[in-house]
């Protein structure tokens, strides 16, 4: 078999950009969260929220280190695996990618070191306003990733000139058609990685009986905060889906599994979208259920895949299925937040094991969701790199042989594995640590430097150091 | 916006870019392929920590660069990243490797030997890759209808691989007049005695770089032989620093030894600018044909020109707090 560098070059930067997003929507929420620590250290004045702020901040800074190293490589994927699409649509990308990167620099030079090295050097405020900040530069970033893929969903805002997208408005480039709700359903994304990351911690701090009076209200505090967030997502998640309708129609017709254009549609739960025979085997569904979610009407009519040529279809069945995993853990995240409030009744929120057994479980939920949900949305739009504007085929690098992709996917699969094993085992140390004494901080003791993220948090990175911490 | 020449501004930016981070990433680069040779495992401790407190601000001006690159001149980025594909993830991995390494190794005993290896590897592969990048870039690209055409491995020919050492070895000189700036001891008599053999091996790839790349292109040729240029004051200069270097050394000027170092990167460098100004993919673009739209090049200005300003700043200060000797066993931690 030919390898194919078009293919090829899909699954690598579907590798790259999966095992990056892991890290940034972890960061995001979670910088909102020590915010709020440190706001409520600020406006309380009681010393259990800096704490929490203290370890939460060691935990950001591992996973920030991380996601940076793991996001460079992005940066030179466009040219080295898209030149066309590059030169192409480089007067807009360009920019927007360029100003991603700009914004975490001027964050990392300002605010990020006053929040990881200044808890002693500046007042609770200050580095309350700095936490703040750097939530804010978090969801900055965000919006420039998030501005750009939107744009390359629903272009709007340029025009072609010698083969050449200029940009007419920026205004209208960067606010499409399709980025309130992407933004809306990412930033809830996050906001609910960092929830339920903190609630299955809390959950573990909880079942071993350490630190019990911070981890609960930790625990409390983001139960409620989930209660809310769930169900909201669940609500944004629709009304991009209904946005998705209007401008994206046979990402739609893939994710319902539907293949004609018709009314009555059903709500598949379970099907095998089977492409040569052009219809799904196996079907289990609601009668009527696409069409009124999609249409508020069960005559409504849902586009079908047999709309486009069977060649520009898209892998149906990874749509189909990465959005009922998307969708299932939605719902069981929803379960989670309705069971927790039902257990605050006589306080079993902190004492039932199942549920904080179950709580250590759902923390790796959301990931799992967070990926289905872009690989909904990125394998959906094929065979479009920029919607119904170039094609994958004509946005590949042309001097690229097939050979040469396999060998750095491997390549960038081997470095990742370390590092994500290195990263990963070091964060378990550093959650293993627990909660610091304010006391014996060790900031205190520390020079007046500006440091990486990383050195922000001194646990050893093996066992032998443990009784010497250097 | 037609009244000023926005493609010419970019270029000194990047251009800009480009020399801060060879000569930040530079130091600390040849740190690391000096680090297997050191003479004990204290003085690799002082060399990591001298370091250490500002190398990922060396780096982001590779960042900065490369995002530049794509907004203001893309089409240097979709031919010069197809045509070094290969090379281009050697350094990446490289460069993700030490960074891990800087991070882990002071934080490990027992795995402290594999993260070693990985920053002098790491350090040692971006530095030669590095170098064969400006091989590749003396040679040219063989493009047809602004696309990249030439096969896999054109970037690695003998020059190439000349560069690449060249650029080694010059990094590993610029490492060592900085470990002697930034150590005492057996450390510093260590670089120091390195000095002089380092600068024979810079000197001898340059002689053989500066012979040969006149031969490789027409246009180079003509640029350096039509006649007595202005622009021979650069090799010139280059070889003053170098004979500078040899007797700040000597005379135990630390700081001097290694600010003129700084300089003979920025002569070569000048050197290099000039011989194929101003075509920014050789031979057949020129940076006029590499730019993108005016209106992009402005909206991304107005950012860069406002944050540049608070990097160059925050860099100058970092420098400023660690500045002075780094001691045996005193630590970043």
């Amino acid at each position: 078999m030919a390898l194919d560098p078009i293919l090829l070059s899909r699954l690598q930067f579907a590798f790259v950009v999966s095992f990056h997003t892991i890290f940034p929507v972890f960061t995001i929420g979670l910088a909102s969260y020590v915010a709020l620590l440190q706001g409520l250290f600020v406006a309380t004045g009681n010393a259990v929220w800096d704490r929490l702020g203290l370890f939460w901040t060691k935990i950001f800074a591992v996973v920030f280190g991380m996601g940076v190293v793991s996001g460079i490589v992005m940066a030179f994927q466009f040219g080295t695996n898209w030149s066309n699409f590059s030169q192409f649509a480089s007067n807009f990308i360009g920019p927007m990618l360029s100003y991603e990167v700009i914004t975490a620099f001027f964050l990392e030079a300002g605010f990020l070191g006053v929040l990881l090295f200044g808890r002693h050097r500046v007042s609770p405020s200050v580095h309350f306003f700095a936490a703040l900040m750097v939530a804010m530069g978090t969801f900055i970033s965000a919006f420039w990733i998030l501005a750009t893929n939107s744009w390359m969903q629903t272009p709007q805002g340029y025009e072609i000139r010698e083969g050449v997208v200029h940009v007419t408005s920026w205004l209208e480039a960067m606010f499409t058609p399709s980025f309130p709700y992407r933004f809306a359903h990412m930033a809830l994304a996050a906001f609910l990685t960092g929830g339920f990351v903190v609630c299955g911690v809390s959950a573990w701090f909880l079942l071993r009986k350490r630190d019990v009076d911070a981890h609960k209200r930790a625990l409390s505090m983001t139960m409620w905060l989930l209660l809310i967030l769930t169900p909201l997502q669940a609500w944004v998640g629709d009304e991009h889906g209904l946005n998705t309708l209007e401008h994206q129609p046979m990402k739609i017709a893939a994710m319902e599994g539907n293949w004609d254009t018709q009314s009555n549609v059903p709500l598949l739960l379970f099907a095998l979208p089977d492409r040569d025979l052009q219809a799904n085997r196996m079907e289990i569904g609601i009668p009527n259920g696409a069409s009124l979610i999609l249409r508020h009407d069960a005559n409504g009519v849902v586009p079908g895949l047999k709309d486009i040529p069977a060649a520009q279809q898209q892998p149906v069945w990874m749509v189909f299925f990465s959005f009922r995993v998307m969708v299932g853990l939605g719902l069981l995240m929803i379960a989670f937040a309705v069971a927790g409030l039902v257990l605050r009744r006589g306080g079993r929120l902190y004492t039932t094991r199942w549920f904080l057994h179950g709580l250590q479980g759902m923390s790796l939920a959301p990931f799992v969701a967070v990926l289905a949900g872009w690989f909904v949305t990125e394998i959906g739009r094929s065979p479009w790199l920029v919607y119904n504007v170039l094609s994958y085929a004509d946005a590949v690098t042309p001097s690229l042989s097939g050979w040469m992709v396999l060998l750095t996917l491997i390549g960038y699969i081997a470095v990742y594995a370390v590092i994500f094993w290195a990263g990963v085992y070091y964060l378990f140390k550093v959650v293993r640590q627990g909660l610091d004494d304010l006391s014996e901080d060790e900031e205190m003791h520390d020079y007046d430097r500006p440091e990486r993220p990383l050195s922000a948090t001194r646990v050893p990175f093996d066992d032998s150091t443990a009784a010497s911490r250097s | 916006m037609e009244m000023f020449d926005l493609s010419l501004f970019w270029a000194v930016i990047i251009a800009f870019g480009i020399i801060m981070y060879v000569l930040m990433d530079g130091f600390d680069l040849g740190l690391g392929v000096l680090f297997p040779f050191a003479p004990d495992e204290e003085a690799r401790d002082v060399m990591m920590n001298s370091v250490a407190p500002v190398w990922d601000g060396n780096e982001t001006w590779l960042v900065l660069g490369g995002a530049g690159l794509i907004a203001a001149f893309p089409l240097v980025y979709t031919i010069l990243l197809p045509a070094l594909y290969i090379g281009v993830f050697l350094l990446l991995a490289g460069l993700i490797f030490r960074g891990v390494a800087f991070e882990f190794r002071f934080k490990s005993k027992r795995t402290r030997g594999w993260w070693n290896a990985a920053f002098a590897g790491g350090s040692f592969v971006a530095a030669f890759a590095q170098g064969c990048v400006v091989g590749a870039y003396i040679q040219g690209f063989e493009t047809a209808d602004r696309v990249y055409t030439g096969g896999a491995f054109d970037w690695l020919t003998p020059f190439s691989v000349l560069t690449g050492i060249g650029l080694v070895i010059g990094y590993s000189l610029l490492g060592a007049t900085w470990l002697v700036l930034k150590s005492e001891g057996h450390v510093r008599e260590w670089a120091r005695a390195l000095v002089p053999k380092l600068l024979l091996g810079v000197l001898v790839v340059f002689a053989i770089v500066s012979l040969w790349t006149p031969w490789i292109d027409r246009g180079v040729f003509d640029r350096w032989f039509d006649h007595l240029h202005v622009i021979w004051l650069l090799p010139f200069g280059a070889l003053l620093c170098a004979l500078g270097i040899f007797l700040a050394n000597r005379h135990r000027r630390e700081g001097l030894a290694f600010l003129l170092t700084l300089g003979m990167f920025i002569f070569t460098y000048l050197g290099l600018l000039v011989s194929r100004w101003p075509y920014v993919i050789p031979p057949d673009y020129t940076l006029w044909d590499a730019a993108s739209a005016p209106e992009s090049q402005f909206f991304l200005l107005v950012g860069v020109l406002f944050v540049v300003p608070i990097v160059l700043t925050y860099t100058a200060w970092s420098y400023w707090v660690f500045r002075g000797k780094v001691r045996v066993g005193e630590g970043y931690h």
